[in-house]
């Protein structure tokens, strides 16, 4: 198995919740480090992130509103770094990632977005209109 | 509809602006005034990135923006003017006098600042280039998102801020 750690950068307390499913249900969320930005200028949540990074080893970075400041510290990474970032992050992504620690990051993450992406859906019940 | 919002914000694009207040204006365009990002290729291209396709981004330094400004408040679509800082949109503000209100929608906690809102920080030259920008007529209120209510620059330096939030 794969030791590889990876960082969920998200708004609010998102990604520790979304580590915290991780784990509820796979036994596994101690893969990823849950940072949040609240209270951070975009410089700190950067410098934080670089940090954590350099620190950890990471070579992901989920992160959940596109153009939001967790996306524009990652995004920020990549001109000087070899780490790959995920936009949108839901917990199907985490999942999927997370138990097939045997590929790549980088082809984990891109599966990972091609199962997660899709899980998001509309169910309209049968009454409607009735 | 023009330029509805001139906020000053260190994060410039992100979360807050684009959906928070995106949102319910049905936000057009975005403006950055920022000399150091309207020299940077790189820097634009990083803003660019995430936002969604539909909304336009211009990247401005000051002496741009002072020569654009009446053309982007002639766009038929609403619009919100970005800058880093304090010092940045005072001096687009003396150079355009059309601007009448400015947002203080989150300056960061840095050493020698003081705390006014829990996303607010100010030194002391910040908050006196803020009372010189209301001498000269403009607005100045605090608010990080539209369901907050305005903190009016007077009522956050009496540390009220946090009673007058929603």
């Amino acid at each position: 198995m794969s030791d590889r750690i990876s960082i969920v950068l998200a708004h609010g307390q998102l990604a520790s919740g979304l580590v915290s499913a991780v784990e509820q249900i796979t036994g596994m969320g101690d893969r990823f480090i849950a940072m949040s930005n609240t209270g951070m200028s975009g410089a700190e949540l950067e410098q934080k992130l670089r940090a954590l990074v350099e620190e950890t080893g990471a070579k992901v970075v989920f992160t959940d509103l596109p153009a939001g400041s967790c996306n524009i510290a990652a995004f920020r990474l990549l001109r000087d770094r070899d780490v790959i970032v995920v936009s949108g992050v839901n917990l199907p992504t985490l999942l999927h990632f997370v138990t097939h620690p045997q590929l790549t990051p980088e082809v984990a993450a891109t599966e990972a977005v091609e199962r997660g992406a899709p899980t998001l859906k509309v169910t309209l019940g049968t009454s409607r209109g009735n | 509809m023009a330029i509805e919002l001139y906020r000053i914000d260190d994060r410039l694009i992100h979360g807050q602006v684009i959906v928070g207040w995106g949102q319910p204006m049905n936000l057009g365009f975005l403006v950055l005034v920022d000399d150091e990002v309207a020299r940077s290729e790189w820097e634009q291209e990083l803003y660019r990135m995430g936002v969604p396709p539909e909304l336009d981004v211009f990247f401005a330094s000051v002496a741009d923006a002072t020569v654009a400004l009446d053309a982007w408040n002639q766009d038929k679509r609403p619009g919100i003017l970005l800058t880093s800082d304090i010092d940045t949109m005072v001096r687009l503000a003396n150079a355009k006098k059309s601007i009448r209100a400015v947002n203080l929608g989150g300056i960061h906690h840095r050493a020698g600042r003081i705390e006014r809102l829990r996303y607010l920080y100010l030194t002391g030259d910040e908050v006196r280039a803020l009372q010189e920008l209301e001498r000269n007529g403009v607005e100045v209120t605090a608010r990080d998102v539209p369901a907050s209510r305005p903190v009016p620059l007077s009522a956050l330096l009496e540390g009220k801020g946090e009673e007058g939030a929603a």
